[in-house]
């Protein structure tokens, strides 16, 4: 039992962040609410004064959800701990293996490297929104087909960053696809399949 | 990452007036650099005012010159018809940088303010003068296969990662900013900082102090130039080396040229002495030779990067070369 948290705790009141400073976890401050009346303001817009923390809307697959977060929360963990969209993945969270991309106002980023307070009010699309109902998107099917993955947790990052690399034209030759995807790493060694796959989906795209 | 304030500034005025008022405030635009120096604790802030929605982000040739807005970002700078017609150097070493992704995020002006990637920087616990004046530097006799072989100091030996900023130093680029004083010009050549016995001030700009364009002189018709860069692997990654050449050829003969160097020296390094070797004589192996011998004469190789020395002579020559015989 630790004493000096439970002073923490009496001393400030309701206490949740007062605990949480003196454990000093971070990543764990996302699942928590707000401390009371740190939360509910209006989001911040120009001229805002400066705050730990935001009431924000979210516009995530043509959805917009609001949601309390501190700012340091990144893109990344609002998705994934808040809204529940546990498809984007956390791999590396330093923006070098890719598993994390989404789209920004159609185009690809990694969501760990970017605060959910920045992203307001913008256009966001995870893996969980390029289908159209049950029919997978060009890119998803020629993923299955090629079998361009084995573990697949890099998949959904992969996947969202070939939507992007067929968009954006850069699918020319194996070798622009391997420079256009190098933002996204796979463990398994997948590569030649999922270049395979990148090729099938811009054919598929443009025919 | 540690508790922030956080606000999203309306106009660059009211940015810099935020910044300035703490001591420990600072700006974001992508983040794709802050973001990662807060997670591993090389730097604390305790406010981040957003400028990434600032009307930075124009584009605009004038009177010979490109007025690149701070916020544009490194994709849409890389691939703007006239940086890829007229400035091949500078799109080159854009698209040789980082990956799509963080290209399509990251600022033009926060791509020359990243800091090094000298893994004792980023590692709080390791002696670092950088981020902790004065705790001294492990780099010196550690690991410092990445680190600089012309102009450290005995302080500080990390290398600056950014490419653009190698092909701005041979472009002979203008940085604007908005301070707390004002607006001024900084010439890229007094931008970046040696680390002499200062290793953590990197660059010229004061505290509050926020880039909001770069200005590239439009070289005249015939300049020819180019970017190479050499890393262990074949795609996002850093330097081991760079160079950055733009050159003037009347047949055989260099006219002008201007060289600059990445992951060498801890700022982008302008080699006079190089450009010297080879102004008004003809492009050959000797000259080129000679170029890097002028290049290196003060290289001081630590443990594990010697290797640099020869790597850096031979990026020269390769540039040249290319650039010698293209048409």
């Amino acid at each position: 039992m630790s004493e000096p948290s439970q002073h923490a705790a009496e001393d400030s009141g309701p206490g949740r962040r007062s605990v949480l400073k003196a454990g000093g976890v971070s990543a764990a401050a996302v699942m928590m609410p707000l401390a009371p009346g740190g939360a509910a303001h209006a989001a911040p817009g120009p001229s805002a004064a400066p705050r730990a923390a935001a009431d924000i809307a979210l516009r995530v697959n043509g959805e917009t959800h609001r949601v309390a977060v501190e700012a340091r929360v990144t893109l990344l963990d609002a998705l994934r701990e808040r809204l529940r969209l546990t498809g984007t993945k956390k791999g590396c969270d330093r923006g070098e293996c890719g598993a994390c991309t989404v789209l920004v106002d159609g185009r690809r980023v990694k969501s760990c490297l970017t605060l959910a307070v920045m992203q307001e009010d913008r256009e966001i699309t995870t893996v969980e929104g390029v289908a159209r109902g049950e029919r997978l998107h060009p890119v998803q099917e020629a993923f299955v087909a090629r079998d361009a993955f084995q573990c697949g947790f890099c998949t959904p990052g992969q996947i969202m960053s070939a939507v992007a690399c067929v968009e954006e034209g850069h699918t020319g030759s194996r070798d622009e696809i391997r420079e256009w995807m190098s933002g996204n790493l796979c463990r398994c060694g997948c590569y030649p399949n999922i270049v395979d796959a990148v090729r099938d989906a811009a054919r598929e795209v443009r025919r | 990452m540690k508790l922030f304030d956080y606000a999203r500034a309306g106009r660059p005025e009211e940015a810099v007036r935020m910044v300035a008022a703490r001591t420990t405030g600072t700006f974001v635009a992508g983040g794709t650099d802050l973001l990662n120096l807060m997670k591993d604790g090389a730097q604390t802030h305790d406010l981040v005012v957003d400028v990434s929605r600032l009307p930075l982000t124009g584009i605009e040739e004038s009177g010979g010159r490109l007025r690149i807005g701070a916020m544009a970002t490194m994709a849409d700078v890389a691939l703007h018809p006239v940086v890829r017609r007229r400035l091949p150097v500078m799109s080159q070493a854009l698209l040789q940088s980082a990956s799509p992704q963080i290209r399509n995020m990251a600022s033009i002006g926060g791509n020359l303010l990243q800091r090094t990637r000298c893994g004792y920087f980023r590692s709080p616990g390791f002696a670092c003068n950088k981020r902790e004046p004065g705790s001294g530097c492990a780099a010196l006799e550690g690991r410092n296969r990445g680190h600089a072989v012309l102009g450290g100091s005995d302080h500080c030996i990390a290398v600056h990662p950014s490419d653009l900023a190698v092909a701005l130093r041979a472009l002979d680029a203008t940085v604007h900013t908005l301070g707390p004083d004002g607006p001024r010009s900084i010439g890229i050549a007094g931008f970046h900082r040696a680390p002499g016995t200062t290793p953590h001030r990197e660059n010229a700009l004061r505290h509050g102090e926020l880039v909001t364009a770069v200005e590239v002189p439009l070289p005249a018709p015939g300049v020819r130039s180019r970017y190479l860069k050499v890393r262990d692997r074949a795609s996002f990654e850093f330097a081991l080396v760079s160079a950055a050449a733009v050159v003037r050829m009347d047949g055989r003969t260099v006219r002008e040229v201007a060289l600059a160097f990445g992951g060498v020296a801890p700022l982008p390094w302008r080699s006079a002495e190089a450009e010297a070797a080879l102004r008004g004589r003809a492009l050959t192996d000797t000259t080129i030779g000679e170029a890097g011998e002028a290049l290196v004469g003060r290289a001081r190789p630590r443990g594990e990067n010697a290797f640099k020395v020869e790597l850096v002579r031979r990026a020269l020559r390769d540039v040249l070369d290319r650039l010698g015989r293209q048409r």
